[in-house]
């Protein structure tokens, strides 16, 4: 594999991201993903090379750009949509119906 | 997933309560399950657990060579064992070798006896430089390795999942396990750190 996920060895990214006392999840919505994913393993849904695959598909800035659990996000969404299990279109009109629900 | 340039981003906390949402009212995800997977990650799992295998390796050594031998299943007669647990190798640090563990291409990790991974293994910083220089990532930990000590360090895979078997602390001897679990921090059982008496 040649990408960015092949990150060993490679200079430049900085110092150790180190935190005491650090929660498990640090967002909500992390927390939901991580649940939504993990369920959706358990069912049966995707294998964990599936979801690695979908994963590596993230174009490679967009990547880079992306905290760990919103790369979850991006990779969960493209393989619910190739199981054709939801649509574009679906989880496109929900976001706008729970934006005027005003709630997050 | 692609987003016109004209289009702001929309949070991502819609994105996943959208995802969540229709997939319960498909059935797809069956009502209270997410909450029960996440309790059990926030209450069952994490580094208490591994303490407990790591204190009775420290206290009774025929389950210490079972362990690294087949770490998997002297894991699982504990107890611990499923998703990212499937198949676990144990390495010993001794004053000889110190083990420290990566996931260089994402953040694999013994879910059943260390929960999930702290941010930082997840990390960039960490992934790409442990396996460049570890003796200076381990200094930032705090953890200095004498140069007469080999550093090992082990890059997990999807299948394979490490856990490091920390040096028991001097003046510990006749010990409960329960009183020795105590001692076992999650950075000793990862390798960036070490297991010490209290000062």
């Amino acid at each position: 594999m040649n990408s960015m996920h092949d990150i060993g060895g490679m200079d430049g990214v900085g110092p150790l991201p180190l935190e005491e006392n650090e929660p498990i999840f640090h967002e909500e919505w992390e927390r939901r993903m991580f649940g939504v994913k993990v369920a959706l393993a358990i069912e049966g849904v995707y294998n964990i090379d599936e979801t690695r695959w979908a994963m590596e598909r993230i174009p490679a800035l967009r990547w880079l750009q992306s905290s760990y659990y919103e790369q979850w996000v991006d990779g969960v969404t493209r393989s619910l949509l190739e199981k054709d299990i939801l649509t574009q279109e679906e989880i496109d009109a929900r976001i706008e119906v729970l934006k005027n629900q005003g709630g997050e | 997933m692609s987003h016109s340039h004209t289009k702001p981003p929309v949070p991502v906390a819609l994105r996943v309560k959208a995802i969540e949402t229709l997939l319960t009212e498909k059935g797809v995800l069956g009502t209270g399950v997410v909450d029960a997977i996440v309790d059990v990650f926030e209450h069952e799992l994490g580094p208490k657990n591994g303490a407990k295998v790591v204190a009775k390796a420290w206290a009774d050594p025929e389950y210490k060579s079972w362990l690294l031998k087949d770490g998997t299943a002297a894991i699982e007669s504990l107890g611990f064992s499923g998703f990212q647990g499937e198949y676990m190798v144990v390495v010993e640090n001794t004053r000889e070798v110190h083990n420290v563990v990566v996931c260089t291409l994402c953040s694999c990790y013994p879910w059943p006896v260390l929960g999930l991974p702290p941010n930082w293994y997840k990390t960039a910083p960490y992934r790409s430089r442990v396996v460049l220089n570890p003796r200076s990532v381990l200094a930032e930990f705090d953890l200095h390795i004498p140069d007469d000590v080999e550093v090992r360090v082990w890059d997990s895979t999807s299948d394979v999942r490490y856990l490091v078997l920390p040096e028991r602390p001097a003046g510990t001897d006749g010990w409960s396990e329960e009183q020795l679990a105590a001692l076992v921090t999650r950075d000793s059982m990862i390798g960036t750190g070490i297991c010490r008496l209290a000062a």
